[in-house]
């Protein structure tokens, strides 16, 4: 029973807290800021000479973010094969 | 792991190549159409776990080798940082092969157009090397998952150079 | 208010995940909910960029629909979201198949103390 009220105050809780968070977001379609945006469209086949937008955003406007993220997934490859490795590895 | 039936077998047989082909597509259009090197080495590595679903763990070893997955992988991070150094005379990651001739470096026409190969500089670079290296990486992931939740299959090859 | 009935569906989701990640008992079905929750997360921030009546943000054979676009650069964020997430999943999973191996049962009520 006590495992009941804890249970239903906590999604309560997540569920308030949430529900005021989204309240502040931007109505749906209207975005707020979007002069970045509008010039990444307007000069991304001129500058990166790619018809795709959003590749070009990826790999040449914050291709550092690309690199970490190369990272990351190297780093848990490594991970995974360090972990199941046999005994007799000394 | 045991190979499933016939049936699966031959419907993998026959449809599996489709996938490697339409994830190799995805790869090299990234610059025009949606997708890229991400999600074109996601696809290549389906056409992996096809493989090893419908045939079996121990044939799957007796086709693939674990050190090539790893090749590949390390093959493809190197190339990816590679061409962002190879800019560093303005900036790292700068794209010196755009609109420059040569084999990456055809002008596109503003506006909307039909798109063509041979443009984009390093993006197109890139997405080949982050292709091979998604491709490395989740192979890898799946070989070594699947051989530590069958322990009895005999995997002879990677120990093969050990005598510590 | 049913205007913005994606950011509810995007609430719905994360409560669901929370729910599954705190109060389950069965390791696997911690790990699926987490893959609930990142899933959650990377709608929110795709449907951040959403303009009304605009198309995807590609130029090869645009057509009428180059007058609009999305906005971009949430889509390359959740991009490097996704590819996140699967890192984590796999370690995630690697990490249970080891416990169980160690300590011979599923259950988080049994795995609480410490053993050599």
């Amino acid at each position: 029973m006590k495992a009941r009220i804890f249970f239903l105050i906590s999604i309560l809780v997540v569920g308030g807290l949430l529900w005021s968070g989204l309240q502040a977001v931007h109505p749906f379609g209207l975005p707020n800021g979007t002069p970045m945006d509008d010039y990444f469209i307007a000069n991304a086949q001129g500058e990166a000479a790619a018809n795709n937008v959003v590749t070009s955003i990826v790999f040449d406007y914050r291709g550092f973010d690309t690199l970490g993220e190369g990272a990351v997934l190297f780093t848990a490859v490594i991970s995974v094969a360090a972990l199941f490795r046999k005994r007799g590895h000394n | 792991m045991n190979p499933l039936s016939v049936v699966a077998r031959t419907v993998c047989n026959l449809f599996a190549w489709f996938l490697a082909i339409f994830g190799i597509y995805v790869i090299v259009h990234g610059h025009l159409t949606p997708g890229g090197g991400f999600q074109g080495g996601a696809v290549v590595a389906t056409f992996m776990a096809f493989l090893l679903v419908a045939h079996g763990g121990e044939k799957m070893q007796s086709w693939v080798r674990k050190d090539l997955f790893t090749l590949m992988e390390c093959f493809g991070l190197t190339l990816f940082i590679s061409a962002g150094l190879l800019g560093m005379s303005k900036t790292f990651f700068f794209n010196f092969l755009a609109k420059a001739g040569g084999v990456f470096g055809g002008v596109l026409p503003i506006g909307p157009n039909a798109g063509a190969l041979n443009t984009s500089g390093t993006i197109a670079l890139m997405n080949l090397s982050v292709g091979i290296e998604v491709v490395g990486g989740l192979s890898m992931i799946l070989l070594y998952m699947f051989s530590a939740a069958h322990p009895q299959e005999p995997m002879g090859r990677e120990e093969s150079g050990h005598d510590r | 208010m049913i205007g913005n009935f994606p950011y509810l569906v995007v609430g719905i989701l994360f409560v669901m995940g929370f729910i599954g990640l705190v109060f389950e008992r069965n390791l696997v079905k911690i790990a699926i909910a987490m893959s609930v929750i990142e899933a959650a997360t990377n709608l929110f921030i795709i449907t951040l960029g959403y303009r009304t009546g605009g198309s995807i943000p590609v130029w090869t054979m645009a057509g009428g629909g180059s007058s609009r676009m999305v906005l971009p650069t949430p889509q390359a964020l959740t991009l490097t979201a996704i590819v996140i997430g699967l890192a984590t999943t796999a370690l995630m999973l690697s990490f249970i198949m080891m416990i169980y191996r160690h300590y011979g049962s599923l259950d988080v009520r049994d795995i609480r103390r410490l053993r050599g």
